[in-house]
């Protein structure tokens, strides 16, 4: 073991080093999910307030899908397990995603900002509220996949297999969306439209449908980060709640509607965080949101932000 | 010239911007494989007539009928369907998409469009411009991409905005022909103008157009002859 | 906004008579309303209404969703209840602690806030917000989980006990009125009209003269301030100071009661505020009921009431007196 100096204080490199890493767990949440806001907010101009309660929703639906035995006794329904909740429970929240926006989102379109920054928060506090009355607000729990039982011994610390797992996938999902959105015809659509939705449509494309299938997407994306959270976190109603502010300030950070600024930023400021904890633990917690301040002062664009 | 079927018929045409009536009642015809313009100073309803037709201009009444099927209610991604064509004002070149998206953004709607080819031939400008961010290009180049993407999709009738507004002569010399080589290929042209010497040099037939309706229709035979008719009414 | 000249009464024509009107018909109506509700129930009413009535300044005149108010009431309701449990100030010396501390953060929150506008303003406010709430969440003082519990009232000016509800209660009131003449004078004044000017329309206040962000900054911590004699006072209403009152959640509910009442009228956030108090109140017991009620009317209200209730009301009168 070796040590490191940061601001003329001396660290043990192993609490260094294994904050940086929960860091880097922490921040493949934040960039999954600030991915998600950023594509509806760029595409639909709604601030969806309610993508913490949509992650959350993601990790519930594979907590549900594990437990369809003990949920409906006598159903003769099967536990479905990780593995295909992770193709499941994104589609499934993508659908109730694509719902949310045919009834409640799609009318506040022409409306202030505010309104759908309102109305998500709403949508959010209902899903939250409704689940936290049918199931209570203790974490249930989520095991780990089998697969993904054992760690890493990386000297410093012991990796769990399914925490790196959740880091290579994050990073999966980043880049697939990201090469979705700027090298596909598909995307192509959808930047267009992001700058000229009328020209858009007079070209034969159904634009509405479009930002539909957008906030699906989005939606979805949030599913997925929910699905891959519930063994890590406990599986709760307000999962979402603190989260979601978070992401808020990354997006924010990256620059609102930017997809590789809140990549980059949400894995960032998960590294910023774990460092902060090293070096300062009470900071830990506030550190994302000084700095946001700090960044929207210097550079109120944010970080990748256009104009 | 023999008198072909109507390929677009516009009668009585009305369109509001929330209370400000736009259009006052338009009525023209436009027939298969003819370029016609709508000439006339700004705010004459030009440019909103095209909107209209394409449904971009929602608020609309009267009557738009396209190869025989009534258009005015239709949205404009089901208008575009149909096979119309449409090139706004100021070109709508697209900045977060680079030229060979641009081009290729446009959805097929019905088979025979020019191949990407045979509109490299067209347009030499475009060819080794692929990469390159689509508002990166010349004024003139952007003009020439705004025509060359509605030429793939099998639209058979092109709406085209001032095409040459704000371009240096040699621009609109060269915009000029590709629209003589586009009438050669069959397709029918509805062109926005405010130069009517450019007009002249392309059209069969213009429509002056003021305060929202047409209020004059000539021959291209007719323009040099009633030019100080037509000054007045452009107010050149 | 409301209030067409048709709708109004020839007595009630000038703004200043209708500031009269309203605080004359508050204290009646403040006066009676212990006979319909018991009294902690209408002391939350009042303190709620009068933090909705100074949150709808800013989101209601000058038209910036804030969306962290609750560190400005959670802050003064710390301030308050530390200094009278620690200190031993007189309760009405912990108030004007707590509204002086709520200001001093509104100042500074409201000077980094105001140099943006739309959800950027509402995210820095939310992540400003939460700054203050980890801050009271860690710090020695507040107590942690617990929060302060200040024990007995004590007494005004060191005189008058608190301790019954009745003296509590009309101090309360008092509280309530001066703050809303507060609120509705600013709003009122040539001062008001400027900032309803910048809602509208900017920069066409910056280009008549105006230093729009001396007002946004005015007024941002004005708002503040009230929020902070609202949430003092709660501190001495409840004797306690918690984590609750500087939650995010608090911000939503605030914003929720003037989106209930109508955004930007005078009287909606009180109305708002009486829904949501009462609202809580008869629901305490179904517990997670509550949050998803909540997030129904923000849905609701939005989609179908976005003038609230006061503002669908005065629509209607107007229309018909017509």
């Amino acid at each position: 073991m070796f040590t490191i100096e940061i601001l003329g204080k001396t660290y043990n490199s192993a609490a260094v080093f294994g904050q940086l890493l929960i860091g880097l767990i922490n921040g493949s949440f934040y960039a999954m999910l600030s991915l998600g806001v950023a594509v509806i907010f760029g595409m639909l101009r709604i601030a969806n307030f309610a993508h913490g309660a949509q992650y959350m929703l993601g990790a519930f639906v594979a907590w549900a899908l594990l437990n369809l035995p003990e949920l409906f006794p006598g159903s003769g329904l099967p536990s479905i397990g990780y593995w295909p909740s992770l193709i499941l429970a994104p589609v499934i929240v993508g659908v109730v995603g694509m719902a949310t926006e045919r009834i409640f989102i799609r009318r506040v379109y022409d409306l202030d900002h505010a309104y759908g920054f309102l109305l998500t928060i709403g949508l959010a506090m209902m899903v939250e509220g409704l689940l936290h009355v049918r199931f209570g607000s203790a974490g249930l729990p989520y095991g780990t996949p089998k697969e993904f039982q054992g760690t890493f011994n990386l000297g410093f610390m012991f990796l769990p297999y399914y925490r790196a797992w959740v880091i290579v996938a994050s990073i999966i999902i980043c880049f697939g969306t990201w090469l979705l959105i700027e090298r596909t015809r598909l995307g192509a659509y959808l930047r267009a439209a992001t700058e000229n939705p009328e020209l858009v449509q007079a070209f034969g494309i159904d634009v509405p449908r479009m930002l539909m299938l957008t906030y699906a997407l989005g939606v979805a994306l949030a599913g997925l980060a929910g699905v891959m959270a519930a063994p890590i976190y406990q599986v709760s109603p307000q999962m979402g709640q603190n989260l979601i502010i978070i992401v808020f300030a990354v997006v924010v950070i990256g620059g609102m509607g930017s997809i590789l600024g809140s990549i980059v930023s949400g894995f960032l400021l998960g590294l910023i965080e774990g460092l902060t904890k090293v070096v300062y633990p009470p900071g830990s917690t506030t550190v994302i949101f000084v700095f946001m301040a700090l960044i929207l002062l210097a550079r109120p664009q944010g970080l990748m932000g256009r104009t | 010239m023999t008198e072909a079927e109507p390929h677009l018929t516009v009668r009585g045409l009305q369109a509001w911007y929330g209370e400000s009536q736009a259009l006052r009642g338009m009525d023209f015809v436009v027939r298969r494989g003819e370029v016609v313009t709508l000439l006339g100073r700004n705010g004459a309803g030009k440019t909103s007539t095209l909107r209209s037709i394409v449904g971009i201009l929602r608020q609309r009444t009267g009557s738009v009928v396209f190869e025989g099927r009534e258009t005015v209610g239709l949205k404009s991604n089901a208008i575009a369907r149909l096979g119309i064509g449409y090139c706004p004002e100021e070109r709508g070149i697209f900045a977060s998409l680079t030229v060979e998206e641009n081009l290729l953004l446009p959805p097929v709607v019905a088979p025979g469009g020019m191949t990407v080819a045979e509109i490299h031939d067209l347009f030499p400008n475009l060819r080794s411009r692929g990469r390159t961010p689509g508002t990166k290009l010349s004024g003139g180049e952007q003009q020439m991409l705004a025509i060359a993407r509605i030429l793939r999709t099998g639209a058979r009738l092109l709406l085209l905005d001032e095409p040459t507004e704000g371009l240096a002569p040699v621009i609109v010399k060269a915009i000029g022909e590709v629209l003589r080589v586009l009438k050669q290929r069959g397709f029918t042209i509805v062109l926005v103008e405010q130069n009517f010497r450019f007009a002249a040099t392309v059209a069969d037939r213009h429509y002056v157009v003021d305060g929202g309706r047409v209020v004059a229709e000539m021959t291209n035979h007719e323009i040099a002859a009633r030019q100080d008719e037509l000054k007045t009414m452009l107010g050149v | 906004m409301s209030g067409k000249p048709s709708s109004t009464p020839a007595w009630l024509a000038s703004p200043r008579a209708r500031e009269l009107a309203y605080l004359v018909g508050l204290a009646a109506a403040g006066a009676l309303l212990p006979l319909v509700v018991y009294p902690t129930l209408a002391m939350k009413i009042l303190y709620f209404g009068l933090f909705a009535c100074a949150y709808n300044l800013l989101f209601g005149y000058l038209g910036l969703l804030a969306f962290g108010h609750a560190a400005f009431f959670g802050l003064a309701s710390y301030v308050c209840a530390h200094l009278v449990t620690v200190v031993g100030l007189t309760p009405e010396l912990g108030i004007l602690a707590g509204t002086a501390a709520a200001a001093a953060l509104g100042a500074v929150i409201g000077w980094l806030a105001i140099k943006r506008t739309g959800l950027y303003f509402a995210m820095i406010t939310l992540a400003l917000a939460q700054v203050v709430y980890f801050y009271l969440v860690q710090a020695p003082w507040s107590m942690g989980e617990d929060g302060i519990q200040t024990g007995p009232r004590g007494k005004l000016f060191g005189v008058i006990s608190l301790a019954d509800n009745t003296s509590m209660y009309v101090v309360t009131l008092v509280i309530f009125l001066a703050g809303f003449a507060i609120v509705n004078r600013a709003v009122n004044s040539p001062f008001g009209e400027v900032l309803t000017a910048i809602r509208d329309n900017e920069p066409r206040a910056v280009s008549l003269g105006y230093d729009t962000r001396r007002f946004k900054l005015l007024a941002f911590t004005l708002s503040a301030a009230i929020s902070g004699l609202a949430g003092a006072t709660k501190a001495i209403v409840l004797q306690l100071a918690n984590l609750g009152d500087v939650h995010f959640s608090m911000s939503g509910e605030v914003l929720l009661a003037v989106l209930i009442g109508g955004i930007g009228t005078a009287l909606g956030p009180i109305v708002g505020a009486a829904v949501l108090m009462t609202m809580f109140d008869a629901l305490a017991k179904t517990g997670a009921w509550v949050q998803a009620i909540q997030g129904a009317l923000f849905v609701g209200f939005v989609l179908l009431l976005r003038s609230g209730v006061v503002g669908t009301l005065s629509g209607l009168f107007a229309r018909k007196t017509r």
